[in-house]
Order: C-alpha cells, then structure tokens, then sequence
C-alpha cells in the first residue's frame, strides 16, 4: 500500500480507536509514519493521557504545546536524572549516565564542559569547514540515477561534522554512526541486548584510547579534549563516559541527519514550497526551522515526577514517567496556524519545540542549523530539482523520527 | 513612550518607541532588531533574548529572577550585567534604557 492510503486509513482508525489501549510508544506508529492522527485525537480529547500498559513499561502522553512548554520548564517536579527515554536499563550497572539525564547541578557544570564547542565564535569559525565539505558531496551526487539520499548525503555530512566535533580518526568516522544506530535500536531479546552491549564496550575502548591521547596533551577545542579537561568531567567513571560520548554522538548525528532527509521529503510533498524556495533563497533560515518543526527529529522526551502533580483535572503521581510530544506539540493548532502544511515562510517558527525548552534545551541547536542552512544553499546552487522517487523507510522508533532510506533522483 | 535602544555586536545602534508594558525582548523581536531571537516567545526558557543592560541602568532594571538565571547559566558570554529581554518589562522610568547584544544568541 502506497503511504498516503496507509495515512488516510489511520486517519480514520484514529477517530475510533480505543484511547484506553493506544499506546503512543509502540514503535509500529513511527515505522509506519501514522503517528500524528493519534496525537491529534489525544491533544482534542485527552491531553494528559495515561497508558498503564506501555510497550516500556506505563506512562502519560503530554500532547499540548502548552503543557509540553510548562513541562520542560518545571524541572524541579519533572526529573531528567531517571532517564530521558521510556525504556529502562535492565540493571543498575548498565545504566550510562548521561548530563541531558541529569538535575541541576551536575547536569549544569557538565553541559558547560561541552557547550563551548557551539558558541558563536566557534561556529563562525567551523562555517568554511562544512561549506566546503557540503559542497563536495553536494557536487559528487549521481545526476540521472536513482539514489539513497540518506546515505550519501544525510549520513554522510553529519558523520564528517561529528568525527570534527570529536577530532575523530577521519578514516574511521563510518564507526560514529555505526554507534549512534548501536545506542537507539534497543533491541527485544537478551541476545539483542547483549550484542548492542558489546558494540557501546568497543566504542568505550576506542574512545578511551582518545581520552589518553588528549588527557596528556593541551587542552583543544574537540569533544574529548574538553571532557577530558573539565573538571566537571575529568573524573568521571568509564559508564559515565560512555552514557556522555552517547549522548554527544546520538545528539549530533540521528537529528540533523533525519531533518537533512525531511527536509527534501517536505519540498516534494508540497511542490508549491519548492517553487518559493527556488524563487527566493533567501527564505532558507526560516525554512530550515520550519523542516525542524515538521520532523521533529527526537518524537518525545522522557520526565519523571519527583512529586504528585495535577495538570487537566489527572493527577500525575509521584514516580510516574511522562513523555513530551515534541512531535505533537508541533502540530497543536493552539500555536501553529495549519500546522500539517509546510510553510517555509511560516511566521511564528522559530518557537517549534524540536529543541526542548528550559535548562535541557538542545546544546547543539546553532550548529544544526547552520550545517541545513548551507546544505540548502548549496543545493539549489547546482540543482533546481531533487526529486524523491518512492516513500522513505522510516526507523522503527518511538524517539528516534526519522527515515532508514530515501531513494531520490536528480533529472539529467 | 519610553525610548529603548539596542547597541548590536557590530555596533550597530536602533532605537524603537516600545509601548508601556512591553518587554525588551519583545520590543526587539516587533520592530525587527537583528541580534534577538526570543525562540520561547517569552517563557524564560530559551536565553536567546541575552542582552548586557549598560551599567546606568543596572538599578532601574532589577536583577535576575531565578528561572532567568538558570538559563542564563548556559547562555554564552554571561557577564553580571546579563540579563534576558523577556524578563525586562519597560516602563516610564525605563524611558532611555540602553542595552548591548552578545555576539550570538544560543
């Protein structure tokens, strides 16, 4: 069945469905690209919604932009420290703690061990860097053949951009989106899990051997030299380290690489966008906020409430997770006029949710945005028209929104 | 209606009529300043409204609330005369207030 027969069915399956069974974390509403009808029906008629029986265990959907906003910004009621995902570790000694799921204040002196790597300064000085590289995958692209976009332009420019933000071996940089796929496919069985284990223990020894390379020498403006150096962070246990380096690597990689596939997704889904783009380029800063808002790369993140909570007339109870919609919020008619059509000239778009608010909003945030501010450039430098031949196979995920392949065509 | 003025990174200088009421950030974002964003639309949850309020004025505007602070932890380049535009209301006795921009907002 072509996509949009599969969408006009669950459109139709949303409006009856049965609230008290839907279950918002089971991945098959993300493979299958369904998701959104079912946040629409939440967000009308269930904003707060309580799913006991959660594919990862029971938690409360969070639907609206409003709610998701006073959520993110409460984080003395709603803990990251108990991970910031649905699913669990399957033990303590397991657990890879990680500042995006830490509180204040050792989430604060780790981020601001990293954060300086996306200052202005430094982004102004990483500019020429990703233009020139872009530029040559952009000019390397097969002209007249199909081809997966994923693949050789969305993986392979985050991939070249993370192994500079970790001064990474060049030659294996194929291993850092290796790792970012190792840590977001979870798995079902214990063999499953204990293969993904065995893939984060190598990229643990590889990165350790960075570790001792930089410990011993100047500090330097890359990932692990500034970890390293931090004393926030130059002591920190090997999980620990593990847990950071995944969240620098996933953070930095599944997102800007879904939104680079998104983006060309969208423009071929709404032609008349296109043609304004290719008559005004000047619109690409606004369009690239508004392909992040359309995506959402990252569907939710996880809280946890320290204390009882009252929001809709539901009590939340102390213990209980609670994923934010990100992905839902974005569409909330509350805030964003249609927000099912792709408006790249959308006024307001710059207040999407995709980055989070409050003290755990995404550090990277600049740095994504420049390196699709420049993709676009480039591309409609050399080719008016990339055409996207079928449906993208989409990651069968729950957090992680984003495609497998795309199979697109530039016309000869 | 009270006078704001904003000092860009560059040097640039705007000045804009904001209405009683008004925040900074706000005043910036309607009239079009480049050099503030105000991605949260003013919840205090973003610190992409950074300003530097110029020393004058540091009374009159009041210190940080602890929300802002929080935020302002993570902005770049925070200084002790940092504050986040949203946080600011103008007023008559703000009639003149002179604020500087950061390099970038983050």
């Amino acid at each position: 069945m072509a996509y949009a027969d599969i969408l006009a069915a669950a459109r139709e399956e949303a409006k009856s469905t049965s609230l008290d069974t839907l279950d918002m974390s089971d991945p098959k509403y993300f493979s299958a690209g369904t998701a959104l009808p079912y946040f629409e029906r939440l967000r009308k008629e269930a904003p707060v919604h309580f799913q006991p029986n959660g594919v990862q265990g029971p938690f409360w959907s969070i639907t609206r932009y409003k709610d998701i906003m006073a959520t993110d910004t409460n984080h003395k009621v709603f803990s990251s420290s108990h991970g910031i995902t649905l699913a669990e570790p399957r033990s303590e000694e397991l657990k890879a703690p990680m500042f995006i799921a830490m509180d204040p204040p050792k989430h604060d002196d780790q981020r601001k061990a990293v954060s300086g790597i996306v200052a202005p300064q430094n982004l102004a000085n990483m500019e020429e860097l990703i233009r020139s590289r872009t530029i040559k995958v952009v000019e390397s692209l097969p002209v007249g053949v199909p081809f997966d976009w994923v693949k050789h332009v969305s993986i392979n420019l985050t991939t070249q951009m993370l192994a500079t933000l970790f001064d990474f071996p060049f030659e294996d940089r194929h291993l850092l989106p290796h790792w970012s796929d190792t840590a977001t496919t979870l798995g079902t069985t214990e063999a499953e899990l204990d293969a993904r284990e065995a893939e984060l223990q190598k990229m643990l020894v590889y990165f350790i051997g960075l570790w001792n390379q930089r410990v011993n020498a100047p500090p330097k403006t890359d990932l692990v030299s500034m970890l390293a150096h931090n004393p926030a962070t130059r002591n920190m246990p090997p999980r620990e380290y593990m847990g950071n380096l995944i969240l620098l690597i996933v953070g930095g990689n599944d997102t800007t690489r879904n939104s680079m596939t998104g983006g060309l997704y969208f423009l071929n889904q709404f032609p008349g966008e296109y043609d304004k783009l290719r008559a005004n380029p000047a619109l690409i800063p606004n369009m690239v906020s508004e392909v992040i808002r359309y995506q959402t790369p990252l569907a939710y993140m996880r809280r946890t409430a320290l204390q009882d909570f009252e929001m809709h007339g539901k009590t939340i109870r102390k213990g209980d997770k609670l994923a934010m919609w990100y992905v839902s919020g974005n569409r909330d008619t509350e805030h964003f006029e249609e927000p099912d059509r792709f408006l790249i000239d959308r006024k307001n778009v710059r207040s999407h949710i995709s980055f989070g608010y409050g003290i755990h909003r995404c550090v990277g945030n600049r740095l994504a945005e420049l390196q699709l501010k420049i993709l676009w450039e480039e591309l409609l430098k050399r080719y008016p028209r990339i055409d996207v031949i079928s449906d993208p196979v989409r990651v069968p995920s729950s957090f992680v929104n984003g495609y497998l392949s795309m199979q697109v065509k530039i016309p000869a | 209606m009270p006078k704001v003025t904003f000092i860009a990174y560059d040097g640039k200088t705007t000045t804009v009529d904001v209405p009683d009421g008004t925040t900074v950030m706000r005043a910036a974002v309607d009239n079009g300043v480049a050099g503030i964003d105000g991605d949260c639309g003013g919840q205090c949850a973003c610190a992409t409204c950074h300003i530097f309020v110029e020393p004058e004025w540091q009374a009159k505007t009041g210190s940080r609330n602890e929300a802002e602070n929080a935020m302002l932890e993570f902005a770049d380049g925070t200084q002790p005369h940092s504050r986040l535009g949203c946080q600011i209301t103008v007023t008559a006795a703000l009639d003149g207030l002179t604020v500087r921009m950061p390099q970038g907002q983050h």
